[in-house]
């Protein structure tokens, strides 16, 4: 791989000239299959950002090009060799799944380029595999379950049963609960995932059901958010198994629930970094601007495309425009010399953001429009637990 | 054993089986009688489930949806049949496969630029959104029991046209010997596009009794038509009771196989190694099963008599 | 039968145009384009070995994505044991090892499967294959040890002598030599006495029966072989790609490389390599325009069956099937 990609630097210094007037960033996310729902909203965001920058990042243009995972890892993989081969980028960005991250992380590091994710988070880049070129604008991903671990302490509820998808992310997700969680664990499901996930969950919630559990606690990302909170309100679990979740209940699910009008969903309680009605004036004006030119809320994985931008401007900006000064540019994303839409944060040892976590309801806005607020302040600049695993040379 | 979990997953099995019936009938239809391969079955079963969501929303009423999206589906059959189908029938079986896997990617995308990635999420009356308590304690949603109720109506109703119909009695005839029925002076065109529009209804149908529950989704075909195809084969091709027994057996396998395979696993090996591998091999299980069915019985559990 | 008809003329002019195009880019600084054509070459020697049991013996196999599992497995698995330790009697990078039970592995996995399904005609070999893949697909997906769905990373490619798989040229030409050696097997096997039968039987397997041929035993043998061979290709992709994930066993990729073959004309020599290349090719041009490239993609393969017999062979030497 090493060769190779020095012979594709080597080529590439040939045929373009030493100094680029633009710069040039990767983001791969999921653009077909049902999981674009997800895709274009990060797309949507990182465009709004582009925009608010003027198209400028310092003097240099900003040349953002999209790709398609396809929901697939082997497909994600693809395309970032593609960018990092053909396009020649600078920075590769986006990232939902935490197994295509994984899958494609190789390509852009050893290439030597900065891998930004907005989204994806697996336990091993923030520990054994942390590398001083990647950096999260999001979080690892046990440390939002985490938070919903001691919600669920601070409530006083003593068993839970746990359901969420066979994936990379999956897995983190309930050790993230299952770190933190006091009480016992009566019973836990991991479903197919995938562009041919399982999405008839009649099975397990009659298994979550009948264990006699007091809460349930599920992560269902993107489409099968839908799908699991209508089987959970037809199934009248409401009252018999109150739901707490993480990543399920977002923007992008809450106005296909509201237009069938799941109420069911109006009582759960979930964690978050970042929510829309976070007081700072870079988020007022993220949302504001987002609304106005999509007519829906942005959800969490727009605020952290939105965010990748900014982080990639300042890294950009800090070093006037030379795109081969990397450890000026590394030295810069580390200090976070930007505003972020969630607020201020720091970067840990191993690039994973320290930052809050919320815990968040539903409620409706002015125009009766779903749409989330904060509860209270679970953790207050929270550590990721995978951090003291990261050995950065 | 926790009896009452056990029932609620049996009619869980039964209602997923009913639904591949739905689906696997029309493609046993479509195979045995008209000898057509057709893996764009799955998505007149994602049609059904988009054209019934825009129609909800539009008439504000699920079940006059669905009244008006089993026409439409139809419809929509006998116009692939007309246009496509038709000039396929002289093909072998891997030209069939090539070009319905074209026609996937067509309509996945043109769903996909029609009604946008999001899926649609369907309302159900309050009537139907409820649940009922069948037992003491056992409490299962109506709306799944109303998808019991309609696939096993719809399977006595073909099981009715197949055997004492006009229709049906060509349709038995034409999947034994198709050369005599045209002999005998019936119009075999129509009686192919007939055929195929039913498929069609029934495949649209299933969709829109799962949409409620699933939400109408890109791709929501793709996972049930490679099922729908190990039910048919385990029935026999062409066999409609096969396709029955085949759907159930499926139904019931898989759902219960999800179920109760990881406690099955945790006396033998740890907690957590079962819980990962338990969805994985539930999965394998109906292939094995089919694997098996074909070891035994090459043709499948029930082989149309003549062929 | 040897002779050099128009059809031999084209092999060679495609073959040509295949080794040269994607080093005039390399070494134009085109790095990408190589390795197109590599996943293209890798793709090609698959469609090869499933050739040999679909377009010369008839039988459909809609499981051959599994054996492409395999291989790439093979080169995963040895590798993870030596960064991640555990099964050392396993644990190597040495490439011979790991072709090798690529090849091995295929190979038995063809036999028993194939034993079973043989028994079965039709659409319900078709299915039966996919039935066997399928099983492949969600062992690998339940072993959480490599990665499960999320697929294993691998590490390092093989270590082999003579050539170095990290150089991408080299790698490039190991695939394309083995797609040459694959087509030359493929040749030499069906012109044999063996070939023959598979041939005959295909054709009329009551006949072949009559004249005291086993023909079961036959296809059984051709189907084994082809496995083996594309085991081989898998072990390839898997150091091509660094990466394996259970999805590359799906029935859908089953299905592609049965695409490949017919796209480009069942029972010849280049068909499959056609059909990979003009496969993969109008992919990647339509997918790098628009994310709605499916549509387009399936009109084609729609108006392929519909009006061009034979697939691309027959376009271009002008034989119907």
């Amino acid at each position: 791989m090493k060769r190779l990609i020095t012979a594709a630097l080597a080529a590439t210094m040939l045929t373009t000239p030493a100094l680029a007037a633009e710069v040039k960033i990767g983001f791969v996310t999921t653009l077909s299959t049902g999981a674009a729902i997800i895709g274009n909203d990060m797309k949507a965001a990182a465009e709004l950002a582009v925009e608010h920058m003027g198209g400028k990042m310092g003097d240099l243009d900003v040349n953002l090009i999209f790709a398609d995972d396809g929901f697939k890892p082997e497909t994600g993989k693809q395309a970032t060799d593609k960018l990092v081969q053909q396009d020649n980028v600078d920075f590769v960005t986006g990232y939902i799944w935490s197994h295509i991250l994984l899958a494609s992380r190789k390509s852009v590091l050893d290439a030597g380029k900065f891998l930004i994710s907005a989204n994806a988070g697996p336990s091993q880049v923030a520990g054994p595999l942390c590398h001083k070129n990647f950096f999260s604008t999001s979080w690892q991903n046990d440390s939002t379950t985490m938070a919903v671990g001691e919600v669920l302490n601070q409530k006083g509820v003593k068993s839970i049963y746990i359901m969420a998808p066979n994936y990379a992310a999956g897995k983190d997700m309930v050790a993230g609960v299952e770190r933190t969680f006091k009480g016992t664990i009566l019973g836990k499901d991991m479903t197919k995932w995938g562009a041919d996930a399982q999405l008839d969950f009649s099975a397990e919630l009659a298994k979550a059901k009948a264990s006699g559990a007091e809460a349930l606690f599920v992560f269902y990302p993107g489409a099968a958010a839908g799908a699991f909170i209508k089987q959970y309100h037809q199934a009248g679990l409401k009252d018999v198994l109150p739901l707490y979740s993480a990543f399920t209940v977002d923007a992008l699910s809450l106005p296909k629930l509201q237009a069938a009008n799941f109420e069911s969903v109006l009582g759960s309680v979930f964690t978050q970094e970042w929510d829309p009605s976070l007081d700072n004036p870079a988020n007022k004006k993220f949302v504001a601007d987002f609304k106005a030119k999509h007519g829906t809320y942005p959800s969490f994985y727009a605020a952290q495309s939105y965010d990748a931008m900014f982080l990639i401007k300042s890294a950009v900006e800090a070093v006037n425009g030379d795109l081969t000064n990397m450890d000026g540019m590394r030295d810069a994303m580390r200090a976070v010399k930007y505003d972020s839409v969630r607020g201020p944060y720091t970067y840990g040892v191993n690039h994973m953001p320290i930052e809050n976590f919320y815990e968040r309801e539903v409620v409706a806005d002015a125009d009766g429009v779903w749409t989330t607020r904060v509860v209270s302040t679970v953790y207050t600049n929270h550590v990721d637990p995978y951090a003291t695993e990261c050995n950065m040379e | 054993m926790d009896y009452g979990l056990l029932f609620i997953q049996t009619l869980n099995g039964l209602q997923l089986g009913l639904l591949l019936f739905l689906v696997a009938s029309g493609l046993t239809l479509v195979f045995g009688i008209l000898d057509f391969v057709n893996l764009a079955h799955g998505s007149l079963y994602m049609l059904g489930a988009f054209i019934c969501a825009s129609l909800t929303y539009l008439t504000g009423n699920f079940l006059i949806a669905v009244v008006l999206a089993l026409p439409a589906t139809g419809a929509l059959g006998y116009l692939l049949e007309r246009f496509l189908v038709r000039s396929l029938y002289t093909r072998d079986h891997l030209d069939h496969v090539l070009a319905t896997f074209g026609l996937i990617l067509v309509l996945d995308t043109l769903t996909h630029l029609i009604w946008g990635p999001a899926g649609i999420a369907i309302p159900l009356p309050d009537w139907l959104d409820g649940q009922v308590e069948v037992l003491s304690g056992v409490v299962v949603p109506t709306f799944r029991l109303l998808i019991i109720a309609v696939g096993l109506a719809t399977a006595a109703g073909l099981f009715w046209l197949v055997n004492y119909t006009r229709l049906g009695m060509l349709i038995r005839a034409g999947a034994s010997n198709r050369t005599m029925v045209a002999a005998l002076g019936i119009d075999i065109q129509t009686l192919f596009a007939l055929v195929f529009a039913l498929g069609a209804m029934l495949a649209g149908l299933a969709g829109m009794l799962v949409a409620p529950i699933t939400e109408a989704s890109i791709g929501m075909g793709n996972n049930i038509i490679i099922t729908a195809f190990v039910v048919i084969i385990v029935g026999g091709i062409g066999s409609m009771k096969g396709a029955f027994v085949g759907a159930l057996l499926i139904g019931l396998i898989d759902t219960l196989g999800r179920s109760f395979i990881d406690d099955l696993f945790k006396l033998f090996v740890e907690s957590n190694t079962a819980e990962t591998a338990g969805p994985a091999v539930s999965g394998m299980l109906i292939y094995i099963l089919m694997a098996a069915i074909l070891a035994v019985r090459p043709q499948g559990l029930f082989p149309p008599k003549v062929r | 039968m040897i002779g050099f008809g128009k059809s031999s003329w084209v092999t060679l002019a495609i073959m040509a145009i295949l080794l040269v195009l994607p080093m005039v880019f390399y070494w134009n600084g085109n790095t990408f384009y190589l390795s197109l054509a590599t996943r293209l070459t890798i793709l090609a020697i698959a469609a090869v070995s499933l050739n040999l049991v679909l377009g010369y013996g008839g039988l459909i196999s809609f499981g051959h994505a599994a054996y492409i599992g395999f291989g790439a497995y093979a080169v995963g698995i040895p590798t993870y044991h030596v960064f991640y330790g555990g099964a050392e009697g396993i644990a190597t990078t040495n490439g011979l090892f790991q072709f090798g039970v690529a090849v091995g592995i295929s190979a038995l996995f063809a036999l028993i499967t194939g034993a079973i399904s043989l028994r079965t005609k039709g659409v319900y070999f078709i299915m039966i294959t996919m039935a066997f893949a399928q099983m492949a697909y969600y062992m690998f997906l339940s072993i959480e040890e490599y990665g499960g769905d999320d697929g294993l990373v691998i590490e390092v490619r093989s270590k082999l002598p003579l050539v170095d798989l990290d150089n991408p040229m080299e790698l490039f030409v190991l695939s394309y030599v083995s797609l040459v050696v694959a087509m030359l097997m493929v040749r030499t096997i069906i012109h044999s006495r063996f070939g023959m039968v598979l041939q005959g039987a295909k054709g009329n397997n009551e006949r072949m029966v009559t004249l005291g041929y086993n023909s079961y035993l036959y296809r059984l043998v051709a189907f084994t072989i082809s496995g083996a061979m594309c085991g081989f290709a898998g072990a390839l992709m898997g150091n091509f790609s660094s990466f394996i994930s259970p999805e590359m066993m799906a029935w859908s990729r089953s299905g592609e490389l049965m695409f490949m073959v017919i796209l480009g004309g069942t029972a010849t020599t280049l068909g499959p390599v056609l059909g990979s290349a003009v496969f993969i090719v109008v992919e990647e041009f339509m997918s790098s325009y628009t994310v709605y490239w499916h549509l387009p993609f399936g009109l084609m393969l729609i108006g392929i069956v519909l009006f061009v017999r034979g697939g691309l062979m027959g376009l271009l030497v002008g034989k119907g099937r």
